[in-house]
């Protein structure tokens, strides 16, 4: 920052080094002006903010990880012969591809290799769900409204081109448990009617399994896809800057402002904080929980098959429409529609179209054409909330369904029951979430109005010289003549406790356990004053009482 | 063929899972298949009258078994057998094994191996009719088992469990783990932990199984299981399915906490409760001071 105050003008020449090198490429680049305002960019500050960057946190440590691991991975599916003196003995011997045994010397020879796959896997599990979570987020504070539809269309395509990356990066290794999913995967582009049989061909390079596919998905997990996922990224990062960032309402607040802390130094120094928690719970996760042990599960040999086969729980929720869904096989002119095409094909079909149309479904239905940059809490609204939930509860069964043999085993429950319950649920357990989470949206509107009307509910029993108890509210703000507030609702939380005015603070609890309470001079000051006055009201107070004893 | 079983498990070919009755009279058909001249087949021959020689006078000896650690069937133990059977599974099995209707499948036949997988595993005496027996505390020690199934044994007949070791060395491990892929793991699962079958049956988890009881199901084949006869796994297969197992079952997680071995699903539970979990605290931590 240059002054004017200072009479005898020095140059602007830096003198520091840092300063040097800065003029250097500023001379060069002309950076500074654009920087400067990127970097007084403002981000609002909330919590729920926060579950994109995991995502995006993880898709770095994607790239990181990855990379390591393509310089020991020989994504290909020749056959070859476990050495007789290779490290894994119970695979001495056995015949196998390249691609699988590349990923047992990734996993028992490379150094840190077995860690690194293990931290990648975590982190691509994690991609996805904090995608979901953040998705989940966006929904139900209606942050995808005008004009951020577009947004969420990006968003949406990031989760399934996620999920289609994920998958693909899981088929690699080209173990038993990978190789029954590609099988499925397989067999649910055959179902596709007319072109399914010519789709497949062209996919796989002939009948499955073929002898490409595993180079073929390697290039699109390592290049084609994350290529489009970065892409993507950045897209809704810069529609993000562009279009700033909702908030949600409060004091001095309004649709036309964007309130919070500047991205430098404040948010940048907890982004890259939160990028190090993100990265190090997954190299805890990677270090400390085995994850895809694909040793254990041998190569892959079309004649085999494990009971008790999942896919990544981001495919779960397709393997339990699969499971549930009745084996009806229709015939049309000619062709048949094979049972696995609807719950693979068109459903998700069906559920991705209704994600991307609903931002303008909802204007559509409400009538909503302005622009919208402060969010709604979910309670505010009931429909939208109960129709998240709705949506939720059905993926959860279908999910759930997924791993339906699983727990059948675990809690000793028949497997047809199983089936039997997830069908029922599906169709019977949605309505209901629907009604809980509309009635539950209600109550805490309501309860919210009762607390700005009536006050907080002190927990002080107070009792009439009529002889009636009543409880002491705390009015939140100004109260008419019949003691009610005043305020009115407007859309964030409502102080419900007294601690949360606070009084009561749990904080000031353990205030001074650490290290003593070092008070600024002139509170310590008032402060004493105030202790010496209550102390000399407590003797007087009970000067009188030690002399009746 | 049956130089090679007994050379490896010292015991008669026609102990075969098929039964004791058409296993003698399959063993010089295929040994004359396999091999020609007239020389190998005098020799099969002579190894099978001499095999069924040994079993025959064993019997008539009532004589134990050359076994290390098995007890042997002799009167007593057979007698012993028979005794406890009249106390514990006569209810449903019926005084001559033949079996009670509605209640219990005859035991004619199903020969020594059946009985010790049953029994030693607590499946029997069952607790109750239903879709599946579960594993429970035996209720019998290993000798009573033993008795029980020479009785049994020596009424009907049937596959036994062979004596001598039931592992197959540290060579035979990987060829163990192609076969049991091949042919167990579609119910029992790569890592052995069990699955649901249809209406409430169980292919259960090998957690607990010993080498013998393993040998016994594969020759026995329990409940839902298809039997694994030395035709379809050759002894020395059945030795090397059992070394895959125990080796994988003491083998060490070399990537930290094992979560079950049950893959997508723990990981599921894990990645959403350990590590979404974890960020979610932590956001809450960070932006803890706004609300």
């Amino acid at each position: 920052m240059t002054t004017t105050t200072v009479p005898p003008r020095r140059s602007d020449e830096p003198r520091t080094p840092q300063g040097k090198a800065g003029k250097f490429f500023d001379d060069r680049l002309n950076l500074a002006k654009p920087l400067r305002v990127q970097l007084n960019k403002v981000f609002p500050d909330h919590w729920s903010f926060m579950m994109g960057e995991i995502a995006l946190y993880s898709f770095i440590i994607l790239l990181l990880t990855g990379t390591y691991l393509t310089f020991f991975f020989d994504p290909s599916m020749v056959e070859t012969v476990y050495p007789k003196n290779g490290t894994y003995v119970p695979m001495r011997g056995i015949t196998m591809s390249r691609a699988y045994e590349s990923t047992l010397n990734i996993t028992f020879d490379v150094r840190g290799g077995l860690v690194v796959r293990q931290i990648h896997h975590w982190a691509a599990l994690l991609f996805v769900a904090a995608m979901l979570v953040h998705m989940c987020r966006v929904f139900f504070t209606g942050a995808f409204r005008k004009p951020r539809e577009l947004n969420w269309l990006i968003g949406l395509s990031l989760i399934a081109l996620g999920i289609i990356e994920g998958f693909v990066g899981y088929s690699l290794p080209d173990d038993l448990l990978s190789g029954t999913g590609l099988r499925i995967a397989y067999s649910i582009v055959l179902s596709i009617p007319v072109v399914g049989t010519w789709l497949a061909f062209l996919v796989f390079g002939g009948p499955f399994p073929g002898d490409v596919i595993i180079g073929r998905f390697y290039i699109a997990h390592v290049l084609l896809i994350p290529g489009i996922l970065l892409l993507l990224i950045s897209a809704h990062l810069a529609l993000i800057v562009r279009q700033k960032h909702t908030e949600f309402p409060g004091p001095g607040r309004s649709e036309h402002t964007v309130s919070g802390e500047r991205v430098f130094p404040l948010y940048a120094a907890k982004a890259g904080g939160f990028f190090f928690i993100v990265f190090g719970v997954c190299a805890a996760l990677g270090g400390l929980a085995q994850i895809n042990p694909v040793w254990l599960f041998g190569p892959y040999q079309p004649a085999a098959v494990s009971s008790g086969s999942q896919p990544d729980w981001y495919m779960m929720f397709l393997d339990g429409s699969t499971r549930l869904f009745p084996s009806w096989e229709i015939r049309l002119w000619h062709h048949t529609l094979p049972p696995l095409f609807w719950p693979t094909v068109v459903l998700p079909g069906i559920l991705f179209t209704l994600a991307g149309a609903y931002p303008f479904i909802e204007a559509k239905m409400t009538n909503d054409r302005g622009k919208h940059n402060l969010l709604q809490r979910p309670r505010d609204v009931p429909v939208r909330t109960a129709l998240g939930c709705m949506a939720l509860t059905f993926y959860m069964v279908l999910f759930l369904s997924g791993g339906n043999d699983i727990i059948a085993k675990a809690f000793d429950i028949s497997l047809n029951a199983m089936t039997w319950g997830g069908r029922i649920a599906l169709l019977v357990l949605p309505p209901i979430a629907y009604l809980v989470g509309y009635r539950v949206c209600l109550g805490l509107q309501r309860h919210d109005r009762e607390v700005l009307e009536h006050g907080i509910e002190t927990g002080i029993i107070k009792m009439l010289p009529s002889g009636e108890y009543i409880e002491v509210h705390q009015p939140i703000g100004p109260t008419d003549e019949h003691g009610h507030g005043q305020l009115s609702y407007g859309g964030r939380p409502v102080p419900k406790r007294m601690n949360q005015l606070g009084a009561a603070s749990p904080l000031s609890q353990i205030r001074g356990f650490f290290y003593p309470v070092k008070e600024k001079p002139e509170i310590q000051a008032a402060l004493d004053e105030l202790e010496q006055r209550e102390h000399g009201d407590v003797e007087t107070a009970e000067g009188p009482k030690q002399l009746t004893d | 063929m049956s130089d090679d079983i007994e050379s490896e498990f010292g015991f008669e070919p026609a102990v075969s899972a098929t039964g004791a009755a058409d296993g003698a009279a399959q063993k010089p058909a295929r040994t004359s298949k396999r091999r020609g001249g007239l020389r190998r087949r005098i020799s099969a021959v002579i190894v099978l009258l001499s095999a069924l020689g040994i079993m025959g006078a064993s019997y008539a000896a009532f004589a134990g078994s050359s076994g290390a650690s098995d007890t042997g069937t002799s009167k007593d133990d057979i007698e012993a057998g028979r005794q406890l059977y009249s106390v514990s599974c006569i209810t449903c099995h019926g005084a001559n094994l033949q079996g009670i209707k509605g209640q219990g499948p005859s035991l004619v036949g199903v020969g020594s191996a059946a009985v010790y997988f049953q029994v030693s595993t607590g499946r029997m005496p069952a607790t109750g009719q239903g879709a599946y027996q579960a594993r429970k505390v035996a209720k019998f020690d290993e000798q009573e088992t033993e008795q029980i199934a020479a009785y049994v044994q020596s009424i009907g007949g049937g596959p036994t469990i062979p004596v001598g070791s039931l592992r197959g060395d540290s060579a035979t491990i990987s060829l163990g783990g192609q076969l049991f892929r091949i042919n167990c793991a579609s119910c029992h699962g790569t890592t052995f932990k069990g699955a649901p079958l249809s209406a409430g049956k169980i292919a259960p988890s090998l957690n607990e199984a010993t080498d013998k009881q393993i040998i016994a199901a594969m020759l026995s084949g329990p409940e839902s299981m298809p039997v694994f006869s030395d035709n379809q796994l050759t002894p020395a297969q059945k030795r090397a399915i059992v070394a895959y197992i125990q080796t994988i079952k003491a083998s060490k997680d070399p990537g930290g906490a094992g979560i079950d071995r049950i893959g997508p699903v723990s990981e599921a539970i894990v990645i959403w409760v350990g590590g979404v979990g974890a960020l979610m605290i932590a956001i809450l931590w960070i932006g803890a001071k706004t609300r």
